[in-house]
């Protein structure tokens, strides 16, 4: 594997790479000319005050969110607004939410099949059979014939997560996934995302759990205003900020 | 919260049993004005109660009802060719339970009494025409079969891969039962001329209803697109409907488009009385569906997106189902007002259900017995539209989970 002709390893390769990225809303700047870039497996955490445009980089991603300037590659794809190119990326890019937006008029088992049959083409018995592996693996195989309504918050957060994988996507995509649930759910959902990160999944997660961060980011980002302030490893972050506005916002979130 | 510590009261709280008096005095002698209320209700009740009761057992002379039952149903339909009428209704009644028992399911309850309704129609059809009680019982039979048959198969996995064909199944019963009524194709052809009373009024109701939903919610789609030309048009054509009166749209159907088109273009006079309603009922429609584009949650598009699914498929399996399920209720309204609608056309030289009873109570045995004719077509029209609100509360309470 030390052969120069194999492809680069991993770890240097890109599959997410902003550049210069600048984004209105009508004349207000939620995004300032941010730069990042996420290697294959890694796990980056998104932190900063309400407001300071996390949940709008991390939409503009998967093309939620239209950018006016910069380049957003994903996995060597550029993200424009074309319909086909957006459908194709976005089967690449699985996206969990605050307010899990689970489909209510379709059961669990058919709020995770529907992409893959649809967009995937998958037959309905293997994607009927990917969808109760996944159940089992974020716990909540027993729920599959109930519809969202009947589940708990953090069960169904759970089936969200399900519903983004099976998709196989190469990057989950979080945005405070934890945020709306009961503080007894919190852990359940946050055990399924640290085995997904152990399993090797590329991650950008929103978050103010900082015990979670700590455990399982490979890096830090701290935003504000529309700019990334900080990068750095949790240790770093957290123990030994850079910035006087990192310093400031842990002081209020640990406090 | 206000509710849920009612239901606590109703549950906790032991029912009292109350005499029917003091409920008498609590609700409607509680204070001398409701109950001078109360009186004056109590008084043209029983005047204008007393009234009909006699009018319809003694004066009334229904002898101009009885003896124009057919023309009332089937207007001029020849005679010799109503077994294809009761054969389409046959075909058309037992499709339609199968889909309510395959897509919604039947109680065993509700299919039996159905069912009784309709024998029992049948038996008092007995007294007017055998022929006629003969057919509605075997209508009667064959809605309890297909409906069982249709609930069977709702509880077969198979069912599922076969209900796509539905809409199919549908488009074949329309044109045999087409087909029945018009004739041609080894059939002695029956001109649209003859097809009177209430068979026009269900025909062109149940055409202008099935023709309108869609348009309705494709405009709608329209009036949201975020293409300019597409939600232009859809604006335009909703409030120039929207803006005119709906005899004012026959008419134009009626009158001016054999003008406007080339005589070659022959159009017959139902085709352009199905586009006036369509057209008008469409423009209403798509405000209504709308409202329920409008009250979904902006989460499910961003969902369904992420996910991949294109518009169309986002639309098809995620926006509409929802959209339209919370304006049910008001669709249906909606169609109960087509279906009473269709009596304008009477207006416009049709013959259906109203225009069969202003002729009726034209004939010179029966000048002047217009209230008996049209207290009789007044309870048909009634009958139709409580059916259809019925159907709307059952659909709607199986719905919600
Ligand atoms: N659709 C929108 N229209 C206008 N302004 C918006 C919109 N969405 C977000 N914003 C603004 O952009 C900024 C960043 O928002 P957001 O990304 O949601 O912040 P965060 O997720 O970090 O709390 C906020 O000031 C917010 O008011
Ligand atoms: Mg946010």
């Amino acid at each position: 594997m030390t052969d120069g002709l194999v492809a680069l390893p991993i770890s240097v390769q890109p599959i997410i790479s902003v550049r210069g990225l600048q984004k209105w809303y009508g004349s207000f700047q939620a995004l300032k000319d941010i730069d990042l870039e996420v290697k294959t497996q890694e796990v980056v955490v998104l932190m900063g005050p309400s407001g300071s445009g996390k949940s709008t980089l991390i939409r503009t991603l998967n093309g939620l969110e239209t950018h006016q300037q910069g380049q957003i590659l994903i996995d060597g794809v550029e993200l424009t607004q074309n319909p086909r190119q957006l459908e194709s990326i976005r089967r690449e890019v699985g996206m969990v939410f605050q307010q899990f937006n689970l489909f209510p008029h379709l059961t669990v088992l058919q709020n995770i099949t529907l992409a893959p049959i649809w967009v995937k083409r998958m037959s309905h018995p293997q994607a009927k059979e990917t969808a109760m592996q996944l159940l089992e693996r974020v716990g909540i195989l027993e729920q599959a014939h109930k519809y969202p309504g009947q589940l708990s918050g953090g069960q169904q957060q759970r089936v969200a997560i399900a519903r983004a994988l099976a998709m196989q996507p190469k990057i989950m995509l979080f945005d405070e996934p934890t945020s709306a649930l009961d503080p007894e759910m919190i852990k359940e959902v946050l055990d399924v995302m640290r085995s997904l990160a152990e399993s090797g999944m590329t991650m950008a997660i929103v978050t103010h759990e900082v015990g979670f961060a700590r455990e399982v980011a490979d890096r830090v980002l701290l935003m504000d205003r529309g700019q990334i302030v900080e990068q750095a490893t949790p240790e770093e972050f957290f123990l030994n900020p850079q910035q006087e506005r990192s310093r400031q916002f842990l002081s209020q979130i640990l406090a | 919260m206000q509710s849920l510590q009612q239901k606590l009261k109703d549950t906790l709280l032991p029912e009292r049993v109350q005499p029917a008096w003091i409920w008498l005095r609590q609700n409607l002698f509680n204070s001398w004005f409701n109950t001078l209320l109360t009186l004056i209700c109590l008084w043209a009740i029983t005047v204008g109660g007393f009234g009909l009761v006699r009018w319809v057992f003694t004066q009334a002379q229904w002898e101009v009802v009885t003896a124009n039952l057919r023309l009332i149903f089937v207007g001029r339909y020849p005679v010799a060719q109503l077994w294809r009428l009761w054969l389409a209704a046959l075909l058309v009644a037992g499709v339609l339970s199968f889909s309510w028992g395959a897509l919604q399911g039947w109680t065993r309850k509700v299919l039996l009494r159905v069912g009784c309704a309709g024998l029992g129609v049948g038996v008092a059809l007995m007294f007017v025409d055998w022929m006629s009680a003969l057919w509605c019982g075997a209508i009667a039979l064959l809605i309890m079969g297909a409906g069982s048959a249709g609930a069977w198969c709702q509880r077969k996995p198979l069912w599922q891969s076969f209900k796509s064909w539905l809409p199919l199944l549908w488009l074949i019963t329309f044109l045999v039962a087409l087909w029945l009524m018009n004739g041609g194709f080894g059939l002695t052809t029956v001109s649209t001329k003859v097809w009177n009373g209430l068979l026009l009024t269900v025909f062109v109701a149940v055409l202008s209803i099935v023709l309108s939903f869609p348009l309705g919610v494709l405009l709608a789609i329209g009036r949201q697109s975020p293409l300019p030309i597409v939600r232009g048009v859809s604006i335009a054509y909703i409030e120039l409907i929207r803006g005119l009166p709906l005899i004012g749209i026959l008419f134009v159907a009626q009158v001016m488009l054999p003008l406007l088109l080339p005589p070659q273009a022959n159009m017959d006079q139902l085709v352009r009385a199905i586009a006036g309603l369509t057209a008008f009922s469409a423009a209403y429609l798509a405000e209504t569906v709308r409202g329920g584009l409008q009250s979904l949650p902006k989460g499910q598009w961003e969902a369904s997106k992420a996910l991949g699914l294109s518009t169309p498929m986002t639309l098809g399996f995620i926006v509409l189902p929802q959209a339209l399920r919370a304006v049910v209720p008001a669709i249906v309204g909606q169609f109960i007002g087509l279906f009473k609608d269709t009596a304008l056309l009477s207006i416009v030289g049709l013959v259906e259900l109203t225009g069969i009873a202003r002729s009726i109570a034209a004939q010179p045995d029966y000048l002047g017995r217009y209230a008996e004719v049209y207290l009789a077509i007044g309870i048909i029209y009634w009958l139709f539209c409580y059916g259809m609100s019925v159907a709307s509360r059952r659909l709607e309470h199986s719905s919600g989970h």
